[in-house]
């Protein structure tokens, strides 16, 4: 089970929390084209090793945050060294 | 079949065991050499597969299969086995039943006896919204010409009576889609059956050869550099799966595949008592019975992304809980071990089969959660389609374009279980 670093609640079981996935962010619906929208629905980078990625805390404070991750160890570090908490 | 490789037979069998000399080995050991027409990467039943059909049926030569590990060390050995044609859109249909076809006359094909059980399939109902989807998928089956029909708890009694198909329960069975084709393979033998049958057309399979690099020139494949040292070559099969995205990164093609681990467990023998393939998507679970008794189960893919295949306490929780208000009965049971497989997850449940932008690259992934019932019809449409001008029909629905002109095609309805 992985124990994750909620920034608002602390840590607690994975199982509290929604994978969301590789953060992408959203393009400009008044610029985006076709290859844009595709990059951003589809293609993800499916990293092995560290990825950062975003959690939504579902069974607690239910907010999305982001931490990093290694998929191949399951270690688990806050993104950047540094905790984004509330105040950010 | 070449003529150094002994043929198995039941003479075979019996002047092996008087004589007790040992076996011939399957596949031989080669140098690897500096260059290959075409370059097979991934030695599981996928590659393996792609490069027999491409020695056997196209009448290519001088192929190698380059696998990181030992043959079949992937999902080809952590499946679950279960073969099947039930899928929701025709395009699936097709190719799945084409598959099954082929699984059935493997044993002949490759002189290896895969264990082909076709003992029927049977997905389990426990909501109007699943017996609906149920409903249309058997009409989709029939038109296509396969079988499977929905049937009621009666009948589902009938066919696997450990099943608790009471009322008193928290999911009651409303229903099943049955699908008498579907049943389990031995998915070691598939493996091993098409190695040694590669093998004995001449293709070099090449084990702990790692590939860490491709070359391309010009927007072409050139080569493939390895930890045992450069290959050229003009042609190089991605067949890695849950790593797919690791080797798509080394000519800078962005891939829609995210990879999922999906625990499965074993138990123990016991006597033959399940004589079907049963699956329920509501309670996250299938399972079988292999011919050595032991209960084989799978589940949904684990939470999150990740590359790890260790398994987890929550999945054994999970899965004991949902087997125990399926069948009861099992309760003194017990699991021998469990495992993980990596699966490559695509946005619509579909595979990604064929040619890509980059010339020479092609790609037999995405497949996710439905492999191994694919391995003999992927093998055989890449290796149509790497020898080809043409990509084959069965495939051209899961071109890797299709991402980009939208004609995606849903084929999560299919899934065994919710993913």
């Amino acid at each position: 089970m992985l124990l994750l670093e909620c920034p608002w609640c602390g840590g607690r079981n994975a199982s509290e929390f929604a994978y969301a996935g590789e953060p992408m962010p959203r393009p400009d619906p008044e610029s985006a084209g076709p290859a844009e929208w595709r990059g951003y629905l589809y293609l993800r980078a499916n990293r092995c090793g560290w990825t950062r990625e975003r959690w939504y805390h579902r069974a607690g404070c239910r907010r999305f945050f982001e931490i990093e991750r290694n998929t191949q160890t399951h270690e688990l570090r806050p993104v950047g060294g540094g905790a984004g908490g509330p105040d950010e | 079949m070449g003529s150094s490789r002994s043929r198995f037979s039941a003479y075979s069998l019996v002047r092996q065991g008087v004589s007790g000399r040992p076996w011939p080995r399957m596949w031989r050991r080669h140098e690897l050499e500096s260059s290959y027409d075409a370059v097979v990467v991934g030695g599981g039943l996928h590659g393996l597969a792609t490069a027999y059909y491409l020695a056997a049926e196209q009448g290519w030569s001088r192929i190698a299969v380059l696998e990181r590990s030992y043959l079949g060390g992937g999902g080809s050995g952590r499946n679950t086995a279960i073969i099947r044609s039930n899928y929701l859109t025709p395009d699936g249909v097709r190719f799945y039943d084409h598959s099954l076809r082929l699984y059935a006359d493997l044993s002949a094909a490759l002189n290896f006896n895969v264990m082909f059980s076709q003992r029927g399939h049977l997905t389990l109902a426990h909501t109007d919204a699943s017996l609906r989807t149920m409903r249309w998928r058997a009409e989709v089956n029939k038109i296509e010409g396969v079988d499977s029909e929905v049937i009621g708890p009666d009948r589902v009694k009938e066919l696997a009576p450990s099943l608790d198909t009471s009322d008193r329960v928290r999911y009651p069975i409303l229903g099943a889609l049955y699908h008498p084709p579907g049943g389990i393979v031995r998915h070691d033998a598939a493996v091993w059956g098409y190695a040694r049958a590669a093998d004995a057309h001449g293709v070099h399979l090449h084990q702990e050869t790692e590939v860490v690099g491709i070359e391309t020139s010009g927007g072409r494949v050139t080569g493939v550099r390895t930890n045992r040292g450069l290959i050229s070559t003009p042609v190089v099969a991605n067949c890695t799966a849950g790593w797919a995205t690791t080797i798509a990164d080394m000519v800078d093609l962005p891939m829609p595949i995210q990879t999922f681990p999906l625990q499965a467990a074993v138990t123990e023998p016991v006597r033959p008592f399940l004589h079907t393939v049963v699956v329920s998507g509501s309670l996250h679970v299938y399972v079988s019975q292999t011919d050595r008794g032991e209960l084989v189960f799978g589940a949904s893919v684990d939470p999150f992304a990740s590359y790890s295949t260790r398994g987890s306490l929550e999945f054994v929780e999970g899965l004991a809980t949902h087997v125990l208000e399926l069948m009861p009965s099992l309760d003194r049971l017990r699991l021998l071990r469990q495992w993980a497989g990596l699966c490559d997850m695509t946005p619509d449940f579909a595979p990604i089969i064929g040619r890509t932008p980059v010339e020479g690259f092609f790609v037999d992934v995405g497949w996710g959660t439905y492999g191994f019932k694919a391995g003999p019809a992927a093998g055989q449409a890449l290796a149509e389609c790497i020898a080809g001008r043409k990509v084959p029909a069965l495939i051209e629905a899961f071109a890797l374009e299709r991402f980009e002109t939208g004609k995606l095609v849903g084929e999560k309805g299919a899934a065994a279980v919710g993913h």
